[in-house]
C-alpha cells in the first residue's frame, strides 16, 4: 500500500501524466499561450480529476463492469459542465479565451485514465489524492510551458509587460512560433528530455537494436 | 454488505438511472443557478465593447474618468431596431429583447446570402439589425454604433463599428468575440492598431463603402490614404476578413440603407 504522500506527489515528477504517460497533450498545446488561461485550465483539471476519482471510487463496488466506462464518462462530463458554468459565471473573460477547451477536459485522457486505472481499485481518500496529484503533475508542466511561451511570444506574463512589444511601441519583436501550438511540442519535448536526464529511471528501454552494418569485405 | 450480482441487468439499470439522475440534477442546478450571473457578464461585456468602440471608454477599462460604470454609461445610448432592407426604424420589436444572431439563424427573419454577396461568409443575413445611438446635448446623434461580424481565419469575429456624427467617417472599432491567433490575428484587439480607425473615411466619392486594410498605405495627403488601415503583420486572412466585414455591413446589404436615410434626413 503506497503512502498518501507518495500518491499525491509522485505524479508531479516521478510519474508525470504529460511527461511520462504522455496524456493530455491536446490541451497542453492549446491553452498554454497565456499564463492566466493556463492557471484557470489547471485549476479546472485538478478539480475534475480529483472529484471524478472520488466519485468513481465511491461507486466502485456497485458499478457494473460492463457499463463502467459510460458511468465514468457521465461523472466526468457532469463535473466538466459544472466547472464550465462556474467559469462562465465568475471569470467571463477567461472563459471567452478558453472557449471550447474547458469542455474538452471531458476528453482529457488523464481524467479517464486515472478513474479507470486508479480509482476503480483504491479507496475514496487515496483516489481523491491521486486525482489532485495528477492534476498537479499536469499543471506543473503546463505552467512551465506557459512560462516560456507567453514571455517569448508576446513579451508579457499574466498580461503584465515584461518586454515592451513592438506592437505596443516597444522594442521586443515577439517570437511568432511561440504563439502557435507547435511550439508547445518543442517545449514539452525538451522538458521530457530534461526530466529523463534528471531521472534516468524514466528512460524507456530501446525496443530493438540496429544490427551492426555488414562490412563490404564480409559480403564478398 | 450482502454480495449482489453487480452485473445483473437489474443492477445495471439501477446504477445507470441513479447516476444519470444525480448527474443531471447537479448539472441543471448549476446551469439554472448560475444563469443570471452569466447573462449579466455577457451583457456587460457587450456593453463595454460598444462603449470602447464609441470612444466613450478606454479599452479594458471598467469605469471612465469620472468613475461612471459600464451600465451607467450605456444608459446614455438610444437602442433602436432597424429594418436593414429599408433603413427604417422598426417599433414592433423590443430592442432589449431582440437577439440579432438568433434572428439571423431563423429562416422567418433572415435570408440566405448568395455566394457573391457573402464576402464575410455569414451564410444568412437577418432582416433587422440593432443600432446604438449616442446623442449630444443638443439631441443630434454623435455616434452610431453598428454590430458587425464576419469570418476571420479561425472563426467568426464579432465586433462593433462606431461611426461619427458626419456619417462618413469611423470613430472606432472593437471586437469582443473572435478566435484569431493570439499575437497575430488576435492583435485586432490591440489599441494601437485600432487607433487607426479613428477618423477613417469609410466611403469613396461615389458613396460606396471602401475601407481598405493594406500592406502599405498610400502616400500622405492622398485621398486613398484616408480610407486605409495597416494590415496586421502575419495575419493576412484576419485583415482581409476585417476589410470584408466592414465593407459588407456598410453596404446596402447591411446598414447602408439606414445610413443613407440618416444622411438624407440630415441634408
Amino acid at each position: 500500500m503506497s503512502s498518501s504522500k507518495e500518491v499525491l506527489f509522485a505524479p508531479i515528477f516521478d510519474n508525470n501524466p504529460i511527461a511520462l504517460q504522455v496524456l493530455g497533450i491536446c490541451s497542453a498545446l492549446a491553452v498554454t499561450v497565456s499564463m492566466l488561461n493556463t492557471l484557470v485550465m489547471c485549476a479546472a483539471v485538478i478539480f475534475v480529476c480529483a472529484f471524478s476519482n472520488l466519485f468513481v471510487s465511491l461507486l466502485r463496488h456497485v458499478m457494473p463492469s460492463n457499463i463502467r466506462i459510460i458511468i465514468q464518462m457521465t461523472i466526468i462530463a457532469s463535473l466538466v459542465i459544472l466547472v464550465d458554468q462556474v467559469i462562465q459565471a465568475y471569470a467571463y473573460e477567461v472563459s471567452q479565451r478558453l472557449s471550447v477547451f474547458v469542455g474538452l477536459i471531458i476528453t482529457n485522457c488523464i481524467v479517464l485514465g486515472r478513474a479507470e486505472g486508479f480509482a476503480l481499485q483504491n479507496g475514496p481518500y487515496m483516489s481523491f489524492l491521486d486525482g489532485i496529484g495528477n492534476g498537479l503533475g499536469y499543471s506543473v508542466l503546463l505552467i512551465l510551458v506557459a512560462l516560456i511561451r507567453e514571455p517569448l511570444g508576446a513579451g508579457t506574463l499574466m498580461g503584465y509587460t515584461l518586454f515592451a512589444n513592438v506592437n505596443d511601441g516597444g522594442w521586443y519583436v515577439g517570437n511568432g512560433l511561440m504563439l502557435l501550438a507547435p511550439s508547445a511540442f518543442f517545449i514539452i519535448g525538451l522538458s521530457i528530455w530534461a526530466l529523463r536526464a534528471w531521472k534516468p529511471a524514466q528512460v524507456e528501454p530501446v525496443e530493438y537494436e540496429i544490427a551492426e552494418n555488414v562490412q563490404y569485405k564480409e559480403a564478398m | 454488505m450482502p454480495q449482489r450480482n453487480r452485473d445483473s441487468i437489474g443492477n445495471i439499470l439501477i446504477v445507470a438511472i441513479s447516476v444519470c439522475l444525480v448527474a443531471s440534477i447537479l448539472v441543471s442546478m448549476a446551469a439554472v443557478g448560475l444563469k443570471p450571473a452569466q447573462e449579466a457578464n455577457r451583457l456587460l461585456n457587450e456593453r463595454q465593447n460598444i462603449l470602447v468602440a464609441a470612444g466613450v471608454l478606454a479599452p479594458g477599462a471598467r469605469v471612465d474618468e469620472q468613475g461612471r460604470g459600464i451600465n451607467e454609461l450605456f444608459e446614455q445610448f438610444d437602442v433602436r431596431v432597424v429594418d436593414l432592407r429599408t433603413g427604417e426604424y422598426v417599433d414592433h420589436i423590443d430592442p432589449q429583447a431582440f437577439d440579432q444572431l438568433r434572428a439571423a439563424r431563423d429562416p422567418d427573419s433572415s435570408r440566405r446570402l448568395s455566394g457573391e454577396e457573402d464576402k464575410p461568409t455569414l451564410r444568412r443575413l437577418e432582416n433587422y439589425g440593432i443600432v446604438y445611438l449616442l446623442r449630444g446635448d443638443d439631441g443630434a446623434v454623435e455616434r452610431t454604433v453598428l454590430p458587425v461580424r464576419g469570418m476571420g481565419l479561425w472563426g467568426t469575429m464579432f465586433g462593433y463599428l462606431a461611426i461619427s456624427g458626419d456619417l462618413v467617417s469611423a470613430e472606432g472599432i472593437a471586437f469582443h468575440r473572435h478566435q484569431e491567433t493570439p499575437g497575430l490575428g488576435g492583435e485586432i484587439e490591440n489599441p494601437r492598431w485600432r487607433a487607426q480607425w479613428e477618423g477613417l473615411r469609410l466611403f469613396d466619392d461615389e458613396g460606396r463603402p471602401a475601407v481598405e486594410v493594406v500592406k502599405s498605405r498610400a502616400p500622405e495627403g492622398t485621398d486613398a490614404r484616408q480610407r486605409q488601415v495597416d494590415m496586421l503583420a502575419g495575419a493576412t486572412l484576419t485583415s482581409r476578413g476585417v476589410e470584408n466585414l466592414v465593407n459588407f455591413w456598410l453596404s446596402d446589404l447591411g446598414y447602408g440603407a439606414y445610413l443613407d436615410r440618416l444622411r438624407r434626413e440630415e441634408a
